[in-house]
């Protein structure tokens, strides 16, 4: 047997000019984020205070990091794709099909898993533990290995470009195309051991989250007073914990199928691809809300605060949460209505699929209705916001005709399709993303991002969707398949031109928000935020500085309201000092979570290339660490009272310093309490 | 009204949107909304009423954006403030009740349609259909044509008002049958047969193909459909057919299944017995073809 299994020197991309200039970016891309910190002298930093961090608030913010990284690769797939199918009417356009396959599959992929996700766990992970008044999450090492196996995740895709190939098989993967017999190549077992990586560290996440919400709630907290974003946290877990088990089921199956010469999914001998179809959809439906369901959370609190009004239909919106997440267990078929199933199965899950329109139309009425008789701010985040509102019930639409069977057996794996998901996606869960990140950037970071940059970007972002996708609707209507890598009706050639278009407006989105990080970063001094309220907020977040010290609360508070801190500003205690303070225990840093994550990527490395000896000795490193871990009594350190004092006195100086809350300036400022009771 | 209304701005929209970028509004480019058998006809129907009915909640969410972005923007101090107003029945009842209303109303229409548009359901039950084999191959799709005992690869002809009736394999990947202008579509699974029933209202060539991704050949997996205008020029074609010297016996069938794409029109005048029953069988029991159980219907169980 060969020692590197079946990698040799033709796993490298030297057959093509476009993959190996892909490989050759990617490359580039990691040695010049090593140089960068070579050059900042700024390995100490990365090591010691992000890499082995155990901080709740450290940890989100490199899943975005991830997840911002992820969306620039996922958006030049994107692109290619937009560029390939604007020219290649009547020819084979400038990809040849292996390739433009690749790039579909790894579009998706990557956008699903690698971006959205991390997206999603970082902004849970920074945000919902300030929002319910705890210090961190409930199991903060766990936490740390659901980021770096993620990373590793993430990691064999991008080393897919330059070792080998990736997945052709799209970003569902059905076999048996996806099968060992039709697809020989490492392409699917690098979409499989990335998919179950990351998978396993979702599952770790969703069981982190739900943990903390359940039992690291400040006193007087109660369920019916938790913010909308965390109580959409609180069902995406839920979802997380129920749903993914079933993928890393139906991709276990396959990799067993794929490396063992089992026989699940596969034509021959008894297996059978139906299962896998339905067990991926039964995670990959309620997929979908795991990935919305907080980005309603984030939009729930912007249009709130920037309304400057309580939010509209508390519980109708809890209630509806609640109702989308059971719904989501109810409607996977429809994924495969021209299966064959029998018209009263169909039947059965079109009517529950447009059961969801009930609660999702509920919600989008219960913010039109915050906005009602509000004093409206448009900052980035609510535009971002109200753009979804508009777009996000045109994808609603679509998303009812396609429940529909009927419908759907013309609509089916046509651009309709594409267009429907994406117009659910792309306003509903990015942009959700987007705003919470522009939302809640000065509470990580201490300051605003430009505002002007976030507002153009918001402009071409959703300009460009409406011209990428727009197109797309249309094409279905006139039949165009997905993942047509060349055609010959020349009648769609016009607008996929329209839809290259749109992604090209799209690409100057995400240039405004590389510039507007880069433009608030040099400008930092003059956007500081040193009340940590940065937007008159309304929940326990802005009760903490910005960026928080390391415990969140010096000492916990006590929750008297719906609108936690909002309440605490009307009576006056929201900036009381206590009496005394406490020590406080923290989570000491490791290096664990970053090393079994480092092990995950190499196991999944050599399941990927049949390098069964490194496989075994990466599993043996996994399984020492954690015995390591568990053998460590002293997994904590306690800051003494006497720095938690000096930490809040430094907090204190600066806001009886603090400018006014630029908020405050803004000719829509509707009045009420900035800083008031500032003693 | 409703109805009509929601498809004449659908029209309007989509008419203005091809006149701009279109060259040709043919059933050939658009088979959707211009459907040329009764199946597609239904289900663009049943596509429309939905989009009008919706429109109730849709509507009102455009205006309500628009009117509250701009009425209650912050510097419109002459607009009322109601800074604590977070419950309003009649309101939760409307938000709840109107949608709920909906898709009560939506449900009966997609019972009613997804059992009368049942694509393995007989068109017309007093009407003998054609009766069509289809093989999905990498690239191609194989049409055996068992009572006249003739095979084709990559071209389907049918006598334009009678209808079809399709049994579908595959003996490769996942593929999925659609002639977008007459219907829907359906999966084509190794070792199971799916059903699918069409009808051409009137003659005209359509085009058909694999629209499941299926591999390197995918995009080239497309067929000609014709429906010819009377039966005895669909006999006259069969006459051509059977005048080809190419049989499909299992040697030339091994020979076509192997992968292979842009695969002009094959004609086979004759046609090994039993042939799409033993393609079925390849697959099963352990990949013997001992013996060909045909209750191999795709999970469709009644």
């Amino acid at each position: 047997m060969e020692i590197f299994g079946r990698l040799t020197i033709e796993a490298f991309p030297f057959y093509s000019a476009i993959a190996a200039s892909g490989a050759a970016i990617t490359v580039l891309g990691a040695l010049s984020v090593i140089a960068v910190i070579t050059y900042l002298r700024a390995w100490r930093v990365v090591l010691f205070d992000w890499v082995s961090s155990l901080d709740h608030k450290k940890i989100g913010i490199m899943y975005v990091m991830l997840a911002l990284v992820m969306l620039m690769r996922g958006f030049i797939d994107a692109a290619m794709m937009r560029g390939q199918q604007a020219i290649a009417s009547g020819n084979d356009g400038y990809l040849p099909a292996d390739h433009f396959d690749q790039i579909f599959t790894s579009h998706g992929t990557i956008m699903i898993f690698f971006m959205a996700m991390p997206f999603l766990s970082g902004l849970i992970n920074h945000i919902m533990p300030q929002q319910i008044g705890a210090r961190d999450v409930a199991f903060p090492f766990m936490n740390a290995i659901s980021l770096w196996l993620t990373v590793a995740g993430a990691g064999l895709v991008l080393i897919s470009l330059v070792v080998g190939k990736f997945s052709t098989a799209g970003w569902s993967g059905y076999p048996p195309y996806s099968g060992i017999e039709y697809n020989p190549g490492v392409g699917v077992d690098y979409w499989l051991w990335a998919v179950l990586i990351a998978g396993v560290g979702s599952t770790m996440s969703g069981i982190n989250f739900l943990v903390t919400i359940l039992k690291r709630r400040a006193p007087g907290m109660h369920l019916l007073r938790m913010p909308l974003f965390t109580w959409t946290v609180f069902v995406t877990s839920i979802l997380m914990i129920f749903a993914f088990p079933a993928l890393t089921v139906a991709c276990g199956l396959l990799a067993l199928d794929r490396t063992f010469g089992m026989h699940f999914f596969t034509n021959a001998a008894g297996g059978n691809m139906m299962h896998y179809i339905n067990l991926f959809w039964l995670w990959g439906h309620p997929e979908v809300y795991i990935l919305i369901l907080p980005a309603f959370g984030v939009f729930s609190e912007v249009v709130a605060t920037f309304s400057q009004k309580r939010l509209f239909g508390y519980i109708s919106l809890v209630l509806a949460t609640m109702a989308i997440g059971i719904l989501s267990f109810t409607v996977w078929l429809h994924h495969f209505f021209t299966m064959g199933s029998s018209a009263d199965v169909n039947s059965f899950f079109g009517i529950m699929t447009t059961i969801i329109a009930v609660p999702t139309g509920v919600k989008v009425f219960d913010w039109l209705l915050t906005m009602y008789r509000g004093r409206i701010i448009f900052k980035p985040p609510m535009l971002y916001t109200i753009g979804f509102l508009v777009t996000f019930v045109i994808g609603g639409l679509s998303g009812v005709l396609l429940a529909l069977p009927p419908v759907d057996y013309q609509m089916h794996n046509t651009t309709f399709l594409v267009a429907h998901f994406h117009n659910m996606i792309i306003p509903g869960v990015l942009f959700g993303y987007l705003a919470g990140y522009m939302f809640w950037f000065p509470k990580a970071f201490g300051f605003k991002l430009n505002e002007t940059w976030g507002t153009w970007s918001f402009w071409c972002w959703i300009v460009g969707f409406y011209l990428a996708f727009m197109p797309l609707y249309v094409l279905g209507l006139m039949g165009m398949p997905r993942r047509m890598e060349h055609y010959d009706i020349a009648a769609w050639q016009p607008h996929l031109i329209v839809a290259a278009i749109g992604a090209f407006i799209i690409l100057l989105g995400v240039i405004c928000l590389g510039v507007q990080l880069v433009v608030s970063i040099r400008d930092r001094e003059q956007a500081r935020d040193m009340t940590g309220d940065s937007w008159n907020g309304r929940s326990l977040e802005w009760a903490t500085s910005s960026p928080p010290a390391p415990y969140n609360f010096a000492t916990l508070p006590i929750v008297q309201s719906v609108d936690a801190f909002w309440d605490m500003k009307q009576r006056g205690v929201a900036y009381r000092r206590p009496d005394r303070y406490v020590d406080i225990d923290l989570p000491k840093n490791t290096f664990l979570g970053a090393f079994i994550g480092g092990a995950g990527f190499v196991f999944g490395f050599a399941m990927i290339w049949y390098i069964w000896w490194l496989a075994i000795l990466a599993l043996a490193a996994v399984t020492l660490a954690l015995i390591i871990r568990a053998s460590d009594d002293e997994t904590e350190f306690t800051l003494p009272a006497r720095e938690v004092e000096h930490m809040e006195d430094e907090r204190f100086a600066h806001l009886s310093k603090a400018p006014r809350n630029e908020l405050a300036d803004d000719p829509g400022f509707a009045g009420g309490s900035v800083l008031e009771g500032s003693t | 009204m409703r109805r009509a209304l929601a498809y004449r701005l659908l029209r309007t929209a989509a008419a203005v949107y091809l006149t701009l970028f279109s060259r040709s509004c043919s059933a050939l480019a658009d088979p959707v909304l211009d459907p040329k058998g009764p199946i597609a006809l239904a289900q663009r129907q049943l596509l429309l009423d939905a989009v009008a009915i919706m429109m109730i909640v849709i509507v009102p969410v455009f205006i309500m954006a628009a009117l509250f972005s701009w009425y209650y923007r912050g510097t419109n101090r002459n607009a009322r403030y109601t800074p604590n107003l977070a419950y309003y029945w009649p309101a939760e009842f409307l938000v709840w009740g109107v949608p709920a209303g909906i898709i009560f109303w939506l449900s009966f229409h997609l019972w009613d349609g997804t059992h009368k548009l049942d694509p393995y359901k007989a068109i017309d039950p007093s009407v003998a259909p054609l009766q069509v084999e289809a093989v999905a191959q990498d690239w191609k799709w194989l049409f055996i044509y068992p009572d006249q005992n003739i095979a084709v690869v990559n071209e389907l002809v049918f006598p334009s008002g009678r209808p079809l009736a399709i049994r579908i394999t595959s003996d490769t990947v996942m593929n999925s049958f659609a002639i977008p202008a007459l219907g829907g579509q359906i999966y084509a699974m190794a070792g199971m047969q799916t059903r699918l029933h069409l009808l051409a209202n009137e003659p005209g060539e359509f085009w058909g193909r694999n629209v499941q991704y299926s591999g390197r050949g995918f995009a080239d997996q497309q067929f000609r459909a014709i429906a010819t205008a009377t039966g005895d020029e669909f006999d006259a074609w069969v006459m051509k057919v059977r005048g080809s010297l190419d049989m499909l016996d299992a040697g030339a069938y091994e020979r076509l299944a192997r992968p292979s794409a842009k695969v002009p029109v094959i004609y086979y005048s004759g046609v090994e017995p039993n042939l799409f029953d033993k393609i079925i069988a390849k697959w099963r029991d352990g990949g013997s073809a001992r013996h060909a159980p045909i209750t191999a219907e795709a999970t469709h169980t009644r």
